[in-house]
């Protein structure tokens, strides 16, 4: 059900603010657990905050913070995905990842790298001589010096995930309303009675994981104990012809503010490089901006050379919700019947589903039983991974229609369609991956518009004329 | 097996089947659009047709007629070719399936796109309204859309003043054309059409900073000599810096020049591996689409010797280089033979001075000329320029 409550419905058991990753993974958790719940995006489409820009990695923890909830909820988001993917159809590209020394100083850091991956339960991280990075890595610049090998870190595809999770969700029975910006509510006996823009919405208990405005929205149960920090990132993807420059994800040596700058292939064949790491007011709008992107470029050719003769398919920016805490703001507020999950900053793909664990338990230790479904459907998403066959390789394929990503016509009305259609052209992008190729729309725009005419608002037409002087 | 293999139904693509065919061969076009004819399709204006057909058509006039005197030669629509393979193997997504074809000669002239705002590294937000020339004409002329009122046209190149008329056509006011450069880099009197028969002003020597808005475009920032200015706007059409689709050669086995963009020819049009050939606008920056047609008839004439037996081997070609303030030179290797030699080249930007010919560092040809931004340099070496020669280098001093 994608439409709000009528009113004087019962309450929902739980209500879920914010359809990032996170958002998306609690409300597949609590679906399954049986719980009627309702997912609350502000957004024209899921994804519309922090999570529709990041880094698209698997992460295994290994650079966490020992003891950490982070630590330990990245490694179980990470072997939850292992075990999940196949059956909602999500990619894995098993690459690994090599922390790579480039200067007498990282090679001091090593051991001390090695020595935390132990520590946080990744045991198969080990060291690799110059000569074992350069086999592995031919195309690394000559003065690398070496390096630490963590095979379990891996390259999803960052927007198929928590979609897969939100049809599991909606296929057994949840609620998901966008366009819904939660403006207030108000704690009964009962539990809340959410305000949002398409009307109340009443649940016994309310997560706030509200991403970039998660302080905000917890002001609503209490004085927010964390403010938000916005944090941004800047990447630049380059063309596929790039992605056969790096086989593993190639790490930096982090300082305290950064895991720096990563070279990494996607699972759609490009090959990544960034993020920045900028501190903004601005909680909305991350902009690209020229010097940073010809940093980042500067610095990916520094690390791999021949990228230099790599065209630039697009650039993009994300917001993360840094707070003032290194730490995820993870707390169960029993009197108020509020879960706050706040602080989720670059590991929310990897930490989503071992967030949603660990909120289950919070769950049962503080508000009562849970009763799984016994035996939950599997909803797998198409596939958009180069990883696994698509449509367009099909005998008997539809026309195709963006001829960079070999999009079909029929994929495109597929994600137009179903139980959770695109609410604008990011979300027809992220679910199809038309217009994200080399050409960015050049062949293919207008064809697009033509087969979304009516069904994403805003794509068309121009907004009412204002004369400019 | 094929006689030929085309892959792009664009003006060069259609120009070559009509030569091959003409001669008898057995020719498949390759087009992965529902309808062939190439980027004139969209192009509802007159001006083309000039150079090939002598006569003054609309694109899709032009289009029709491309299609029209390729005659007897196979078009396959919806034909996406998806890897090339050596020894003039062709990997095609067709409705029906993947294929694996085979011809005796390929010519790849799958054409050329305009560069989009994330390879230009421009700033700002990513907003919806934000697109190349040839996806708005596309949208005026074939979807009758109008995406915006007022953008802002960013470039001066020919198609710039294609995009002027298309938004005249829509009834769509451009608020200014600007240019970074401090002269328009189309033809004159561009700049007069633009200012006194469309009513656009033309701004030199002005960049676009970045780009604001969120679901759509708001507005731009502009640089200029006079400082920072933010200019309120509902679109932005990004024109020309035109980049080759030459996509399959990059992603293969053949050899890309890195200064075109294109794959590497000879003289003869032929690729690194000699049963590929390439014409028209894959080669590099953009030409006119008559140049490209002509690029076409010119490739398929040598593969019709090719297919004949009659072509050199590729191994008596002599490379050339470009030096200087020269960005390229193609065909970038040269055939010594018994007839004159075409060579073309751009300059990296505007520049005065001699263009020199140097056969093995010996100065052969010098003239002075005045070269612009994006406008081809031709150069004819005679018959015989070549003899005894190990390597050739043009370069603007």
């Amino acid at each position: 059900m994608t439409v709000p409550p009528f009113p004087g419905a019962p309450p929902f058991d739980l209500a879920i603010i914010g359809a990032g990753v996170v958002g998306c993974a609690i409300f597949r958790e609590f679906t399954l657990a049986g719980l009627s719940t309702v997912l609350i995006e502000r957004g024209a489409d899921i994804l519309s905050g922090a999570s529709k820009a990041n880094s698209a990695l698997l992460h295994t923890g290994f650079d966490a913070i020992p003891g950490s909830l982070e630590a330990a909820l990245v490694r179980e988001g990470h072997a939850r995905y292992l075990a999940l993917h196949r059956p909602l159809g999500l990619p894995l590209i098993e690459s690994g990842a090599i922390v790579v020394a480039w200067n007498e100083a990282d090679r001091a850091a090593l051991p001390g790298i090695l020595a935390r991956a132990h520590e946080n339960g990744v045991p198969d991280a080990r060291m690799l001589s110059p000569e074992e990075v350069r086999a592995r890595e031919p195309h690394l610049a000559a003065d690398q010096q070496g390096g630490v090998w963590v095979p379990g870190e891996a390259i999803i595809d960052p927007w198929s995930a928590p979609l897969a999770y939100v049809h599991q969700a909606l296929a057994h029975g949840g609620t998901l309303l966008r366009q819904a910006a939660v403006t207030g509510g108000e704690a009964g006996p009962e539990g809340w009675r959410l305000a949002t823009s398409q009307g109340p919405v009443q649940a016994r208990v309310v997560v706030n994981c509200a991403g970039l405005q998660g302080d905000l929205v917890e002001a609503i149960a209490r004085p927010s104990p964390f403010a938000i920090r916005p944090r941004k990132g800047q990447f630049v993807v380059l063309d596929k012809t790039a992605s056969r420059l790096a086989s593993a994800i190639i790490l930096p040596v982090p300082n305290e503010r950064t895991k720096g700058v990563v070279i990494a292939r996607t699972a759609f064949g490009n090959l990544l490089v960034g993020p920045t790491a900028e501190e903004q007011e601005e909680r909305e709008a991350a902009t690209v901006e020229l010097a940073a992107l010809e940093a980042l470029l500067a610095q990916g050719r520094r690390m791999i050379p021949a990228l230099a003769d790599e065209p630039v398919t697009t650039t993009y920016a994300g917001l993360r919700p840094a707070t003032q805490f290194k730490d995820y703001q993870i707390e169960a507020l029993p009197e108020r019947r509020w879960i706050t999950v706040g602080g989720i900053r670059s590991t929310g793909l990897t930490g989503s589903l071992g967030i949603a664990a660990h909120l289950a338990r919070l769950y049962v230790r503080h508000f009562g039983p849970l009763t799984p479904l016994p035996e939950p459907r599997w909803t797998p998403v198409p596939n958009l991974a180069e990883s696994a066959p698509r449509p367009w390789q099909q005998p008997g394929r539809d026309e195709v229609v963006c001829h960079c990503e070999m999009v079909t016509r029929a994929e495109i009305l597929a994600a137009l369609e179903g139980s959770l259609p695109a609410g604008d052209l990011g979300g027809l992008k992220r679910r199809t991956r038309c217009m994200m190729g080399r050409c960015q729309g050049f062949y293919c725009t207008r064809r697009l518009m033509a087969l979304a005419a009516g069904r994403l608002p805003g794509l068309v037409q121009p907004a009412p004329v204002q004369e400019a002087g | 097996m094929r006689d030929a293999i085309i892959i792009g139904a664009g003006p060069a693509g259609l120009s070559a089947a009509r030569i091959l065919a003409g001669a008898g061969r057995d020719v498949l076009v390759l087009e992965r659009n529902p309808e062939p004819g190439g980027l004139p399709r969209f192009c509802g204006h007159l001006g083309w047709g000039m150079l090939d057909f002598h006569r003054l058509w609309t694109g899709p006039a032009y289009a029709r007629a491309l299609v029209q005197a390729a005659g007897r030669a196979e078009i396959r629509t919806g034909a996406s070719v998806t890897a090339l393979l050596p020894g003039g193997g062709v990997e095609v997504s067709l409705p029906e399936g993947i294929q694996r074809l085979q011809a005796r000669a390929v010519l790849l002239a799958a054409g050329i796109r305009e560069m989009p705002r994330g390879a230009r590294l421009l700033s700002g937000t990513r907003p919806w309204g934000v697109v190349s020339t040839g996806a708005f004409q596309e949208m005026v002329y074939a979807g009758g859309v109008v995406p915006f009122r007022h953008p802002v046209v960013v470039g001066t190149e020919l198609v710039s003043f294609s995009a002027l008329l298309t938004a005249r056509h829509a009834g769509i006011r451009p608020l200014v054309m600007i240019e970074e450069n401090d002269r328009i880099t189309a033809r004159r009197p561009g700049d007069w059409v633009a200012r006194h028969l469309l009513g656009v002003p033309v701004r030199l020597g002005t960049k676009l900073l970045a780009i604001e808005g969120q679901g759509r475009v708001e507005a731009v920032r502009l640089a200029h000599a006079g400082g920072e200015e933010r200019l309120a706007c509902d679109g932005v059409i990004l024109s020309g810096r035109f980049v080759p689709e030459a996509t399959l050669a990059r992603a293969g086995h053949l050899t890309v020049d890195p200064a075109t963009g294109g794959p590497l020819v000879d003289s003869a049009w032929r690729c690194s591996d000699p049963a590929f050939f390439a014409a028209g606008n894959v080669l590099r920056s953009v030409e006119h689409s008559g140049a490209a047609a002509l690029e076409g008839r010119a490739a398929a004439h040598a593969m019709l010797r090719a297919l004949a037996g009659e072509l050199p081997s590729p191994d008596a070609a002599v490379p050339v280089t470009p030096g200087g303030a020269l960005r390229y030179v193609y065909p970038q290797r040269l055939l010594p033979g018994a007839a004159p030699l075409r060579l073309y080249a751009r300059a990296a930007a505007e520049h005065r001075g001699r263009l020199r010919v140097l056969a093995d560092g010996r100065l052969v040809h010098e003239r002075r000329l005045h070269a612009l931004p994006e406008r081809r340099l031709t150069l004819t070496l005679p018959a015989g320029a070549l003899q005894g020669v190990a390597a050739l280098s043009v370069d603007l001093a």
